[in-house]
This record gives C-alpha cells, structure tokens and sequence, in this order.
C-alpha cells in the first residue's frame, strides 16, 4: 500500500500536525519508504496467531479504590504556557 | 584531580568508603571534565553544578559516618527522557520548551536514594526517536571516538656527540587520528559520549529498539537493557509504552550490575513494573560459565555485514567455548520481520503517546485562529522531522481501514518473534550471542542515512527483536576494527535472568579488556 499527497494531509491533520505543501510532498515520499519496507510483513503466515498484547504475562495490579495522591493543582498547571487560578487557558471553543 | 573521573564506579565506591577520597573531589573533577569537553561533544544539554555539589555534601556527611548507600557519592548523568524534579526535561524536543517536572522518575529518586550524585541532563535523539543523536533540538553529539589508521613511522638514525647511537633507526608503528567527527549512536547519544569521554561514572538511558546498546557498541561502553518490567517506566517520558525500558551505559560490566541494582525496583505506581525481588547482579560477576549453552543464532548473519563484525562475532564464541561454554547453532526464524514490525508498533504507540503536546498543558505553544490550528501549529513547529514521521506513521497505521493490515498484523508477528526465542529458551539454551550492531559508528551527517530513514532504521536490525520479545540484552565491547573503532557483541538472557548477562559479559570483557578513546578533545 502506499499514500499519496490527499492522504498525507488527511493523516497530518488527523495528527494535528500542519504542513506545507512542501512538508506534504517530502512525507510522502519518506512515509511511502517506509510502508514499503513494512510490507514484507504481509508474507508471514499468521494464521491462528494470537496478537501480542502484553510482552511478559502478567496479571493487572490492582489496589484499594481509595484516593492517594491529589490537591496539587498548582503543580499541575506549574508548566502551562496560560493558566489562570488553577485553570489552563486556550483559546474561546463555545460562541 | 583529573584521575579521578577515570576510576570505574567499583572503585571510586572503595575509594570513598575508605576515606581516601571525598564525593565533594570527584564530582568536583567531573565538572571541571565537562566544563571542558562539553563544548566540543554537546553531551550535556544541562549541567547541573550547584545541585551536585550540594549531593556530593550530603553524601560525604553521610560517608563521613559511614552511612552510604550503594551509590553514595558517585557522580551520573541523567537522559534527559528522565523527569528530573525542578530540572530542564525535554526529552531533547522543542515541543517541551522550559519543561520542569514537579516530580521526579522513580528510577532517578532510587538513585539518589541510594546517594548517587547528579550532573547534570544527557542529549539524546528527541524523545528517543533516532540512532544517530543527530535528531535532538540541542543539536547532534559527538563520539569520543575517531577513525585512525596505522602508520609506519621510520625512525633515523640519531648520533650524539662522538658517542655510541642514541636511536638505532628502524620502524615502528603509530596511529594516527582521523579529524572526521563521527556520531555516538543513538538516542542515548548523550550516555554514551559522556561515559566513554569520562564526563560521569555511569549514566541513565533507555531502549526502545536499541537505544542503549547499539550506543555503546559504538562508544566502547557497556550498555544493558533488562526485562521490560525490570525498571518503572514512571516519570519517564513516553515513547512506545509496550517497548521502553530504562538502564544503565557504564564503563565495565561491573559498574553496569551496580547500576541496574539501585535502578531497578518494585513500583505500584508502574502497573507493568513486575511484582519481583531485584536480585544483586554484582554478585553473579566472576563465577564461572562453564557448562553454559551459548546460542548462536545463523539468522544473525546478513548480507553486507563488514568482516571485522563477523570476526569479532567468531572472536566472542572462541572466549566463551575457552571459558567451558557450549556452543550451539540456533534459529531465529523470524528475526528479519523484527525490524519492519517495529515500525508499525513504535510508531502506532509513540503516535499516542505524544498526542499529549497540544501547547495547553506545558511546554511550547504557538497561537492559532482557533484551538486546532493552535493544536497544529504547535505540534509544527515543536516537533523535528523524524518525530513527525513516525507520528505520521503511526496515526496512519492506526486510522480507520488499516488498523487491521499493519497494526494487527505486526502485534501477530510479535508473538511469533517472541514464540521463536522461547523455542529455543526451552530446549536448554542459556543465552544468546549476537554482533550488537551491523557497523561501527558512521560520520555525522552521513549523507546516506539522511535520504533514506530506513537505512538509519536498520541500525537496530540485531537490538529491537530484544524489544519485540520483551527479553534482557547486553551489549559489550569486544574490539577494535581495522579503522581503530570500538564494535560490541551483544548477549540475549531469558526473562528476568539478567544475572546470566552479565556474568557471561564478564567472561567477554576478561578476554577482550576495555577500551577507551584517544583523549583530542
């Protein structure tokens, strides 16, 4: 399978990414160089195969729902680029 | 005061538990090291002088009593993928401009728990992406080590006065230092420069597809990747959740177990860190390996891979069949698909796991007409070209149609690949002898890797089936090749057996020795 220049800018801005024209046609090249190395996976018969989901079988660790950690908001917005009391700031989403 | 940044991690540890030298004194040497050398390697992207000095204080408070940790006074440098509290993290990308956690990584604050000294912050391919360090914001690293070739020097024949010959002429050889600069590897550039340039005692990296050990092949340095679950991925900055493991580049095998040993833990707040003791891998230095099956697996051997590799390669099984190992031919045989399905599952993950950097929440915003045009410029201008390649990658082989074709289909070959090392785990082989990488370290700027990212890709062609599986790796020096540059052989354990790592490591380096640049910088 390869991309062409309409799928490049679909997939950028499916990954919020702008680009140029020029960005575009140079990905193009590079990602369609790299799908075609990734192809040769196609020839490995995986049939009754179970994908990998997890390297070492491990079972999930769980704990007591009780809270642990928290009030720490000046923390977490310690290294916003705009914040107001406590609160991140973008810019207007609702008219 | 020099000399003291040449001591391995074991001995600065004596030396210092026995009062012959101060925590304050050698990290002292280190900083006058870096201050340096650091502007012709660009190891360091922050150096941290007054926070170490105050460590190596408290440490020597501590020494003074006799109460040190295992680490007590030594002086590392930090991957900057580590989230250090208060300090510059920006896993070397603009996107995290002026980034400073208010939290530390659980593997660094066992570290310091353990009194180990910080030096400051290591350079590395941004966000670990890169086998070259030449994709970091702070610009590329540069390898301690240079090209040189042997010359025969003929020696004239000297007099003096109307005495007897002072030289009696002939020849002799020299080597003679090439000026190209040449790349440290990647990502854990930064680590490895500054091990193999005496800049630090030991160093934090990470790895992915090889980001420890194909580094230092290239430094002559030792670089061990545990079990993923080994060392908490906790406030380590994400690349690919499901490959990346933290450990340690070093100068010996030694220092490497003594490293890992503090690194490593048990951490609930890693719910893929396994529930498991970390075992003293210091103590498995030295016995013996006699009896050991040693896997050699002909997959291994690729086309166009230099002599002087499969030298080496034969040089390691030589040493371990010496020291009373027994040699058998293995197969792998899904190795050659490792590499290609990486590059859907690294991706497919990294692709999510840095959909974070939107500009809102820290790190580099760029203003927009709305919130997604701030969103995509942001990303823009914050990410490099290889960081945005692979985002692309994977945003594509995750979107809607292909998931399928290539996600689904590399995650299947995964389990074959790992399938594949069980196989042989199972009919009795202890562990497995492999060339760390397929070259020695290439110029920076090699016009080659540069046109094509795959062929920068294939760096990691023996590393990441390691990653794939999820097993431990070791790579080590073990020579020189004809152009006077360090190459590593690597060793693959079973799950959780590091300990076999690096006691087979030890028999290699016995026989090899260690190696260390020409000091030019």
């Amino acid at each position: 399978m390869s991309v062409d220049l309409q799928t490049v800018k679909r997939v950028a801005h499916l990954a919020r990414i702008a680009v140029s024209e020029e960005d575009a046609e140079r990905m193009t090249g590079e990602l369609n160089a790299i799908l075609g190395f990734v192809e040769q996976l196609n020839e490995v018969d995986v049939s009754g195969v179970e994908p990998m989901t997890s390297v070492t079988p491990m079972e999930m660790k769980k704990r007591q729902d009780v809270v642990t950690d928290g009030s720490k908001a000046t923390d977490i917005v310690a290294n916003a680029p705009a914040t107001d009391e406590n609160f991140f700031l973008v810019p207007k989403v609702v008219e | 005061m020099s000399d003291l940044t040449h001591l391995t991690i074991s001995q600065a540890r004596a030396k210092l538990r026995g009062k012959e030298i101060t925590a304050a004194e050698i990290t002292e040497a280190y900083l006058s090291a870096i201050e340096r050398a650091n502007p012709v390697l660009n190891a360091y992207i922050t150096v941290t002088g007054d926070k170490a000095r105050d460590m190596a204080e408290a440490s020597d408070a501590k020494l003074a009593k006799g109460e040190g940790g295992a680490l007590e006074g030594i002086p590392l440098g930090i991957k900057d993928l580590f989230g250090t509290e208060g300090v510059h993290t920006q896993a070397c990308s603009h996107v995290l401009d002026g980034f400073k956690p208010r939290y530390e990584s659980t593997v660094t604050a066992n570290l310091w728990a353990d009194g180990a000294v910080m030096l400051g912050k290591l350079n590395m391919d941004e966000f670990a992406m890169g086998s070259s360090n030449e994709t970091s914001h702070y610009g590329p690293v540069i390898n301690p080590w240079r090209r040189s070739r042997l010359d025969t020097v003929v020696m004239p024949t000297t007099h003096q006065g109307d005495g007897g010959f002072v030289s009696a002429g002939g020849t002799k050889t020299a080597r003679t230092l090439d000026n190209a600069q040449l790349v440290p590897g990647g990502s854990s550039g930064g680590s490895a420069s500054a091990v193999s340039a005496f800049l630090c005692a030991g160093a934090t990296a990470t790895d992915t597809g090889g980001s420890i050990r194909q580094p230092a092949a290239f430094t002559g340095t030792v670089g061990i990747k545990p079990t993923y679950g080994r060392c908490s991925r906790w406030g380590i900055v994400a690349f690919a959740s499901s490959l990346d493991q933290a450990g340690p580049i070093a100068r010996d095998v030694r220092d490497a177990a003594i490293l890992l040993k503090s690194m490593a833990s048990v951490d609930l707040k890693d719910t893929t860190s396994v529930d498991r003791p970390v075992p003293d891998y210091e103590a498995a230095i030295g016995k013996p390996i006699k009896g050991m099956k040693v896997g050699i697996p002909k997959e291994y051997r690729v086309d166009g891979m230099p002599e002087d590799i499969e030298a080496l390669w034969q040089k390691g099984i030589a040493w371990l069949k010496d020291a009373g190992a027994e040699i058998v031919d293995i197969s792998l045989p899904h190795t050659k698909y490792a590499l290609p399905a990486y590059y859907i599952v690294a991706p497919a993950e990294a692709s999510s796991n840095l959909a974070r950097y939107d500009g809102v929440r820290y790190g580099l915003r760029v203003p927009g007409k709305d919130i997604i045009d701030m969103y995509e410029r942001t990303r823009a201008a914050g990410f490099g070209r290889e960081v945005k390649r692979r985002i692309m990658i994977g945003t594509y082989v995750l979107s809607a149609g292909y998931y399928d074709a290539y996600y689904l289909q590399a995650q299947k070959v995964r389990t074959l690949i790992k399938r594949d090392f069980e196989n042989v785990f199972t009919a009795g082989v202890d562990v497995i002898l492999t060339p760390a990488t397929p070259s020695a370290a290439f110029g920076v700027a090699d016009e080659d890797m540069a046109s094509d990212p795959v062929k920068m890709y294939l760096n990691d062609i023996f590393t990441v089936t390691v990653n794939m599986a999820g097993l431990p790796g070791i790579a080590v020096p073990a020579g020189l090749d004809a152009k006077g540059l360090p190459l590593g052989l690597q060793l693959i354990g079973r799950p959780f057996d590091e300990e076999t790592l690096f006691q087979t490591a030890y028999v290699i380096e016995q026989a090899a020795g260690t190696f260390q640049p020409e000091k030019w910088w």
